[in-house]
């Protein structure tokens, strides 16, 4: 017996499981993540085939829908010739500087107003007024006032990504059990203190999903700004390709939109789980 | 000499909005919880108060812990009167209260940090307490991955890390099973005996009351004054076992017959127990 064990048991208590080693377990638990991964393969690659066989059948035009493998190959080559990485790397700048301006403005505004009864009842009307105005029917005004230049779409993604991470971060600052205010309070913190050790990591789970979800909406925000008012990124990369009639280079770029959308997401879950280790269960799968 | 001194204390909540309490046929938007509260606490006593639901005995310790003011009457510990949490005193809530992204040593650190203890200095004093509990094994561990009992003992620690004179528990053993209970219960004896922390405890045992206690405070029903103050004439330091003694039944004899009108009383106020809110 361990005297881990022993502790507990002397205690009077079940012992738990014990790590023999943290890397065994983190080894298995990766296994079994891409166990639960791999399971979704089989449909992926059923959906491929699908595509692959209706133009090929000539059950539609492969002019509209050019087969997987094409698609694929164009894909290839739009990599190797450097020539995709370019928009993807201008539509990722401009998503991650909207986005990151959203959480520099929405989280503390959320912790002001979660927390503060008066300011939320002065702000909310406003606040819920504009969240529910859908941020693509903003999108024209966005250009007429801030031009066609970067900062009107920075700030329409900034627009769109804000009020999940404000929504959220208002939600969590209100869920914290107010037994840990006690707590800490009893231990004579002072207001700054309570801030930061206690309302910020309670909070932080809610704030997280926020900024999944808000960082979902820039990627979409960012596609949808660059085929209205753009010369560079992903978004113009497909309009392009459509209005050129470019049709496997339009396709090969929506196919980049899923890679790319499910990279995102992985790495948010992954940040999920490392920012929010201590509440045990893990809330998503990793898929999301 | 007298560390906490309570005189006259009332205590009023209001109701939420909308609901009403009938007070002897007054109708009211109004809860009193306390009323008329004196109590004396000896230095280095350990004072266990019981009473049915709602008589207010947490209240009366977030009096005297500073996290509510009363409504008239005076709360005083070492003859300083109480406006805000004091650093002498400790807290221990029945839902643990452990802050859940905290390890079970940072949790213990908590406290200390807020004094401008030097790292260093926290973990020692944090590792001490673990290992006073028997969990040196579980400092890095986070509350989800500890037993109600574990979690229980390191909420205690945390408490005690700042040497409190005063020790504030809310029926801290409430939640956990009979066996851990009594586990606890001795435990906490132990440690408390070789240290002169006066111990105010609130619970709805009997049976703990008379094994934990110098002196129980018996609370009426709402509103809470102290009805009685029974001695408990047991000798320390207590083990487990005087439990099953005659003395033991004796003194629980004395604390139900103090208490059991009081229960009675509550039963039928409960009929009409509003939720209230401060």
């Amino acid at each position: 017996m361990t005297e881990e064990v022993i502790v507990a048991s002397r205690a009077g208590l079940k012992a738990r499981s014990i790590d023999f080693s943290s890397y065994v377990k983190q080894g298995e638990y990766l296994l079994k993540g891409l166990n639960k991964w791999s399971q979704g393969i089989p449909l992926v690659l059923v959906f491929f085939a699908i595509w692959e066989a209706l133009p090929r059948l000539g059950f539609i035009d492969p002019l509209f829908l050019p087969t997987f493998s094409t698609t694929i190959k164009t894909l290839f080559d739009l990599i190797v010739s450097g020539k995709l990485l370019e928009h993807v790397l201008v539509s990722l700048q401009r998503a991650s500087a909207g986005f990151g301006l959203a959480i520099l403005v929405a989280v503390p505004l959320g912790f002001l107003m979660g927390w503060y009864n008066k300011f939320e009842r002065y702000t909310d009307l406003l606040v819920q007024s504009l969240r529910n105005i859908s941020t693509f029917a903003l999108l024209p005004i966005f250009l007429l006032v801030l031009g066609l230049g970067e900062s009107s779409k920075i700030a329409i993604i900034f627009y769109g990504a804000s009020w999940q991470l404000l929504m959220n971060t208002i939600s969590g600052v209100k869920s914290i059990d107010p037994i840990y205010i006690k707590a800490a309070k009893s231990m004579c913190v002072s207001d700054w203190d309570l801030f930061r050790k206690v309302i910020l990591p309670a909070s932080i789970p809610s704030i997280i999903i926020g900024a999944r979800l808000g960082a979902k909406i820039s990627l979409m925000v960012v596609i949808a700004a660059e085929m209205i008012g753009a010369k560079s990124g992903l978004g113009f990369f497909i309009q392009n390709a459509q209005f050129n009639f470019m049709v496997p280079e339009m396709y090969a770029g929506i196919l980049t939109l899923a890679l790319l959308g499910l990279l995102v997401n992985y790495l948010l879950v992954w940040l999920e789980k490392k920012t929010t280790g201590w509440k045990g269960e893990i809330g998503s799968s990793i898929l999301g | 000499m007298d560390i906490i001194v309570a005189e006259k204390v009332h205590k009023k909540f209001k109701l939420k909005q909308g609901q009403q309490v009938n007070n002897n046929g007054v109708i009211s938007n109004e809860i009193e919880v306390l009323s008329g509260f004196d109590l004396k606490i000896k230095k280095g006593e350990f004072l266990v108060l019981v009473g049915p639901s709602g008589s207010g005995k947490s209240v009366f310790l977030d009096l005297v812990g500073g996290l509510s003011a009363p409504t008239s009457g005076v709360v005083y510990l070492d003859d300083k009167l109480v406006e805000a949490p004091s650093d002498k005193t400790g807290y221990v809530f029945q839902q643990y209260a452990l802050f859940p992204w905290r390890s079970a040593l940072s949790n213990i650190e908590f406290g200390l940090e807020s004094r401008g203890v030097a790292k260093e200095e926290r973990v020692k004093i944090a590792r001490e307490l673990l290992s006073l509990f028997g969990l040196s094994d579980f400092e890095d561990r986070f509350p989800y991955q500890l037993s109600g009992g574990m979690q229980q003992r390191v909420a205690i620690a945390r408490a005690l890390a700042t040497k409190p004179e005063v020790l504030l528990m809310d029926e801290p053993f409430a939640a956990l099973d009979a066996q851990t209970r009594e586990i606890l219960q001795n435990e906490l004896i132990r440690i408390w005996e070789g240290t002169d922390t006066t111990v105010i405890f609130v619970t709805h045992s009997i049976d703990e009351a008379v094994f934990l206690a110098d002196r129980v405070a018996v609370v009426t029903a709402r509103p809470g004054r102290i009805k009685d103050i029974i001695k408990i004439d047991l000798p320390r330091p207590r083990k487990g076992d005087i439990r099953s003694s005659n003395e033991f039944a004796a003194n629980r004899h004395k604390v139900w017959g103090a208490l059991k009108a009081e229960v009675n009383k509550a039963q039928q106020d409960w009929k009409l127990a509003p939720v209230f809110s401060e």
